[in-house]
């Protein structure tokens, strides 16, 4: 997935405030080949206080108005953003379970309030894990890849 | 009555690329299995084994979700739009859902028979168990029962932390222990008790003091805790990381002849705090190496602790939360309080003032490892001056109960709870030794003697426990 530092500092902004609970936001870009991220959305995480230091929820509402502000940019919603408190960027069998194909799903880790790494994951077609995904960021006249 | 389904995006590739299908029912569930026998492979993303829906997934009726209507018999008019919303979610840890359970073995079939065939267990129970990640801290009077219950139930994955050695008095009471394993570590004893029990089960050992520092790492990759602590400072602790992580925590306690039983932590439910919003004053409640213990009172409470953990599990009966339940073991009696969060509980409340792990040991006043804070003097040497020395004075300052199970000969026994009103009973001009079992209430009365004008009082390193490993072997222990 291709992504602006721009839109990464943005999305790092709002996960360490989120922490040390969960955060969540949308991707919006366009897939056709690659996955361009263009911008974010952040997203308000549904779950009560006493579990959202290790879940997350976007509901339906906030899904169907999200998918409206999308298209509004002139977007499409291509992935999902959230953050690990203090756990490494891999995908738990919960968020196997919950998973939808076809998004990418960027886990930042945020350890003890810092953005520490950063993953992508996608969804295998038979759901029995995910694949990663390259990360290549632009912006600043260089682009570095976080590679698999 | 024909309407149009509108496929959200990640589920288009699995429609033959389709952004809408048309398709006629009478009902919203009518649609949704004409949808899944034209385009099979969506099965997998949107049903369950049972062919209900998966949670995360929503349909929509135009703009209402069909959950606030008739679910999937909510009937559909002509023109009506259908739409598939996703749920988006996830998060750190692994709470296995039903489709991803583990399944089990023809042994294991047959070791958990007697759950099987118990409706509120089942194969789906015995799996939940399975995959279930119980952490016990303390593997001592309340740790042992819990765990022998909780690995004979099937619980998959058992952790246990404690950094202790097996002692003779444990024996009394912590019965995953044995003669065989005094002097090992309390993690292998344990370790080797529940494999044998149920060699299913995966042991995870912690041997290692739970602090501030390691707390939210160890309890992280649990699901529900089980406290077996004996200290304050270990309990406070357990509480705020398992507010902080969002993790049940199974509460016992026990004193002499009492228990109590409980879970904090859990969602929308109180903690320890607000039930216990500042701890005892150091001293003030003996732990049951100075105040003892009757040994079967941790078997039933720890029992209590592992039944409540079983039930989070399954998911079944009526838990202890928000419940605090007292038990007299003299009269058998069970009582029980109903708990309240505590509006403005520091913790778990909307507007906490403690979001970190802080330094337990100073919130319970207790000033790290037992700093001295006046002179003393070994037992080698104070058996060598009570032989020389005829200004020496021993003075004992335990209970007469104690007296009588062992004492110093020539020693004077004058109670800690007495010391104040028995001040003139202690001469000024001799050399003053203070024992009791372990040095802990010798040094308080050391305090009381300084204070009141005693110049030359010592304390007894190691109390007349330390005096029966190196002076006189063959005294009594306890």
């Amino acid at each position: 997935m291709i992504v602006s530092r721009q839109v990464l500092d943005g999305i790092r902004g709002a996960l360490e405030s989120a922490y040390p609970h969960e955060g969540c936001g949308f991707l919006l870009g366009e897939r056709d080949g690659d996955v361009h991220v263009r911008d974010h959305l952040f997203a308000a995480n549904d779950r009560e206080a006493a579990a959202a230091a290790t879940r997350y929820l976007i509901t339906p509402e906030d899904f169907r108005a999200a998918t409206r502000e999308a298209d509004a940019r002139q977007l499409e919603i291509v992935g999902v953003y959230h953050s690990h408190p203090d756990v490494p960027p891999r995908p738990s069998a919960f968020d196997r379970d919950h998973a939808w194909p076809w998004y990418q799903y960027l886990i930042v880790s945020v350890v003890q309030g810092r953005v520490d790494d950063m993953r992508a994951w996608e969804l295998k077609d038979d759901r029995s894990g995910f694949d990663e995904r390259e990360v290549r960021v632009t912006g600043n006249g260089s682009a570095r890849r976080h590679a698999p | 009555m024909t309407v149009r389904v509108h496929i959200p995006t990640p589920l288009r590739p699995f429609a033959d690329g389709k952004a809408t299908v048309t398709l006629s029912g009478d009902t919203v569930g009518d649609v949704l299995r004409g949808l899944l026998s034209e385009h099979t492979k969506l099965q997998r993303h949107l049903v369950q084994e049972d062919g209900s829906l998966r949670s995360f997934v929503n349909v929509f009726v135009n703009d209402k979700d069909i959950r606030s209507l008739e679910r999937e018999a909510t009937p559909v008019k002509e023109g009506d739009e259908v739409s598939i919303v996703p749920s988006i979610a996830g998060g750190a840890t692994a709470v296995e859902t039903d489709t991803t359970l583990p399944k089990l073995s023809h042994p294991e079939l047959l070791r958990y028979s007697r759950h099987l065939i118990l409706p509120e267990v089942g194969p789906t129970g015995q799996r939940k168990l399975k995959a279930a990640r119980v952490l016990l801290i303390g593997a001592g009077g309340l740790g042992s029962p819990a765990s022998l219950y909780l690995a004979a139930a099937g619980v998959g994955t058992i952790g246990m932390v404690d950094f202790d050695a097996v002692d003779e008095t444990n024996l009394q009471r912590q019965i995953v222990h044995g003669t065989s394993t005094v002097g090992t570590p309390k993690l292998r004893s344990a370790e080797a008790r529940l494999k044998d029990l149920n060699p299913h089960v995966e042991f995870v050992p912690f041997e290692t003091r739970l602090t501030s520092e390691n707390a939210l790492e160890i309890l992280r990759d649990f699901d529900v805790i089980v406290d077996g602590t004996d200290n304050f400072p270990t309990r406070y602790l357990v509480n705020d990381a398992c507010v902080m992580l969002g993790k049940p925590y199974v509460y016992g306690s026990i004193f002499r002849f009492e228990g109590q039983v409980s879970i904090f932590g859990a969602e929308g439910a109180p903690c320890y705090r607000c039930l216990f919003r500042e701890p005892p004053p150091p001293g003030l409640v003996p732990s049951c190496a100075e105040g003892g213990v009757l040994g079967v009172l941790p078997g039933i409470i720890g029992s209590l602790q592992a039944l409540e953990a079983i039930k989070l599990i399954l998911g079944k009966g009526e838990t202890l939360i928000g419940r605090l339940v007292l038990f007299d073991a003299l009269t058998l009696k069970f009582r029980e309080l109903q708990l309240r969060k505590d509006p403005e509980c520091s913790v778990c409340g909307p507007n906490p003032t403690v979001t970190e792990l802080i330094d337990y040991e100073a919130f319970c006043g207790i000033g790290g490892p037992a700093e001295p804070t006046g002179p003393e003097v070994d037992v080698r040497t104070a058996s060598r001056e009570m032989r020389d020395n005829p200004d020496f004075l021993l003075i004992d300052v335990r209970e007469p109960l104690e007296w009588e199970i062992v004492h110093i000969d020539g020693a004077t026994l004058i109670p800690l709870g007495e010391l104040p009103e028995r001040l003139n009973e202690v001469p000024d001009h001799r050399d003053i030794v203070v024992h009791c079992h372990h040095g802990a209430r010798s040094a308080t009365a050391c305090d009381i003697l300084r204070a009141a004008g005693f110049v030359r009082v010592r304390n007894l390193a190691g109390g007349i426990n330390a005096w029966a490993e190196e002076v006189e072997q063959g005294m009594a222990r306890y």
